[in-house]
């Protein structure tokens, strides 16, 4: 106690989650992959559920900043995330699963397996930090990637011709009868971390209430490979990438079936 | 003695299972392995154990990845383009010190081949498969009881080592029917598995567990770096050298060994009782362990000078590691698939024409 004003000045008034043992060190700086990290960290400790819960990393900088998080972790093979999950909540399924991946891990490399855990209505829950490239390679080209955005593998700009159209994939999952839970949030402002915690804690209030598979898309900036600062990549995200990827619910299913 | 069933091959792999204690299987159909995850199906869901057919072979293999890492006994069955695709998850569980089996009942390859038996994975399953140098335990069984016998070994091997193991089966094997004993197998206590992931409160010491397949990335169990998983993977393929197991039939004065595994060990033994009959000193050494493999007997055998006559359906593959073993001493003879009785697919080793090969090198 300070003995003139009568204030701690030793209160820690705001840090990271409890289960945060090491803050990631994999992330760069502006990267927005931790703070999605951070909001599940928040909503596990909120629903009480961390100490029951398996986490399933995807390979690629949005998976692999769980490694110093207070949860038990497994890490498959690069886009294999809900399989393993599908596998772990059918074996043990008093614990909550839930995958941490990519948009390249979810839906290039690992669209089948997010189609087959949606076909097979897996009690798990998704959450899938769209940058539109693979950030830990070099910001490649992904299904996410903007038409006419430039990356390494699209030097000239994404092509209709040559690379296809932009996925869409909260939307694409909730047309999947087996799909409980369907929403896209970003992270641009204070508003839009509130309402994408929102999205997240019900995503896993889904799978405590056993409803089906729960899948929420974060909009998260990449300033390195876009060569932006990270300011910019706010405004980018705000003027160009919620233009192509609206934020909402696509689907809430209320309960099982 | 348990009850004695009719069964086929691929059933006794599920029958095998269950006397193991295994708790899932995952898999995907392809032929000639249908009826082993047909009986899954069948027979798991109602036993309260979890059974999942996946997307794809790809699928399968994950789903192991993850089940073995939540410390469940599970495995999958698969015939080659399915054990093709597996290798990916093969490597990770290697990577990862996960123990699973892998029942591969084998069609002729290369590509989608031939939906009939062959012996033509021997090398890419002994040798791991897939990318990055690891070691399976693979076991050949020849018979419906063996396969069901060896299943139960494969589950107390791989969890011994924390390893995964292949049981070799081919297209023939899984199709026979034959009597089988359904004698659960105890082979002694294990280890608990305190590494696996149960959710950080339902641990022992309420700390939480880390599964991967990133040894070089990210500290495991054996140490920081890269070189101290190395070190201890090299340990693990040393100790599990001592696991070599053989069966020698006909040995007494030998002056040439068949080697045979799978099928056609049955056509070669009796070929060998043959042979006998005829006055010829010939025996069989059927190696059960396929990794690891017998170097030392055929080494012994090839001092003693006894030449070796390797019978596989395949274009001369387990002949590479006879050979390795003989050192050069003494002559390897391959009677391989263009010698099977029919020139399409439904072709076999027949012992009359392995008969022929012993009289012509005798």
């Amino acid at each position: 106690m300070n003995g003139e004003t009568g204030i701690s000045v030793r209160e820690k008034i705001f840090g990271a989650p409890g289960l945060v043992l090491i803050p990631s060190i994999m992330s760069c700086p502006g990267c927005q992959h931790p703070t999605a990290g951070r909001i599940v960290a928040e909503v596990l400790e909120e629903l009480g559920i961390d100490g029951k819960t398996i986490a399933v990393m995807g390979v690629g900088c949005a998976g692999g900043l769980l490694f110093g998080t207070n949860i038990d972790l497994t890490l498959p093979a690069h886009g294999r995330a809900p399989d393993a999950a599908s596998a772990i909540k059918r074996c043990r399924p008093d614990t909550i699963v839930w995958t941490m991946q990519g948009d390249g891990d979810c839906i290039a490399i690992g669209a089948g397996p997010l189609i087959g855990a949606l076909t097979r209505n897996e009690k798990i829950t998704i959450i899938m930090c769209n940058n539109t490239n693979y950030g830990t390679t070099g910001g490649q080209l992904a299904p996410t990637t903007l038409m006419g955005q430039v990356t390494p593998t699209s030097p000239y700009g994404r092509n209709a011709a040559s690379e296809g159209y932009t996925v869409h994939t909260a939307e694409l999952v909730a047309t999947f009868p087996g799909c409980a839970y369907s929403a896209r949030g970003a992270l641009t402002s204070p508003d839009n971390y509130q309402r994408t915690k929102k999205y997240i804690n019900t995503s896993f209030q889904k799978q405590i209430d056993n409803v089906g598979l729960s899948f929420v898309e974060v909009i998260t900036a990449c300033p390195v490979n876009w060569h932006k600062t990270p300011v910019e990549c706010l405004k980018w995200i705000e003027d160009e990438l919620l233009a192509e990827f609206p934020l909402g619910e696509f689907k809430n299913v209320q309960r099982s079936k | 003695m348990g009850e004695r069933i009719f069964i086929q091959g691929n059933e006794a792999i599920g029958w095998g299972a269950l006397n193991a204690g295994c708790d899932a299987f995952f898999g995907y159909p392809i032929t000639p392995q249908n009826e082993a995850t047909e009986w899954f199906a069948r027979e798991f869901p109602r036993r309260g154990k979890v059974f999942v057919q996946s997307e794809s072979e790809t699928g399968s293999i994950s789903m192991l990845f993850g089940a073995a890492s939540a410390g469940v006994r599970c495995m999958t069955s698969t015939s080659s383009p399915g054990w093709g695709l597996m290798q990916e998850g093969m490597s990770h569980l290697a990577a990862a010190d996960l123990p699973a089996v892998i029942a591969l009942v084998q069609r002729g390859g290369p590509g989608a081949g031939t939906t009939r038996h062959a012996q033509t994975d021997y090398t890419s399953v002994t040798r791991g498969g897939g990318p990055g140098g690891y070691r399976n335990i693979v076991l050949a069984p020849a018979s419906v009881q063996e396969i069901h016998d060896l299943i139960q070994l494969a589950f107390y091997l791989s969890d011994k080592y924390c390893n995964p193991v292949v049981i070799l089966s081919d297209g023939i094997l899984g199709q026979v029917r034959e009597p089988v004993d359904l004698s659960p197998i105890d082979f002694g206590p294990l280890p608990e598995k305190d590494w696996a992931l149960r959710g950080r409160d339902n641990q022992k010491d309420k700390g939480r567990r880390f599964v991967h397949s990133a040894p070089g990335l990210i500290p495991t169990k054996m140490g920081l770096e890269y070189n101290d998983w190395l070190a201890h993977a090299q340990k693990k393929q040393q100790e599990i050298l001592s696991e070599v197991r053989y069966e020698i039939h006909h040995g007494e004065g030998a002056k040439m060994y068949l080697v045979a595994f799978g099928y056609p060990a049955r056509s070669s033994e009796e070929a060998v009782n043959m042979a006998r009959a005829e006055g010829i000193k010939v025996g069989l050494i059927r190696p059960v362990t396929l990794w690891p493999f017998p170097y030392r007997l055929i080494k012994e055998k090839a001092l003693e000078g006894c030449k070796f006559l390797v019978v596989e359906d395949n274009l001369g593959q387990m002949v590479d590691d006879v050979k390795c073993g003989v050192e050069g001493k003494v002559e390897v003879h391959l009677l391989g698939i263009l010698a099977r009785h029919l020139r399409h697919d439904g072709g076999m080793l027949m012992p009359g024409r392995i008969l022929e090969e012993i009289r012509r090198l005798s």
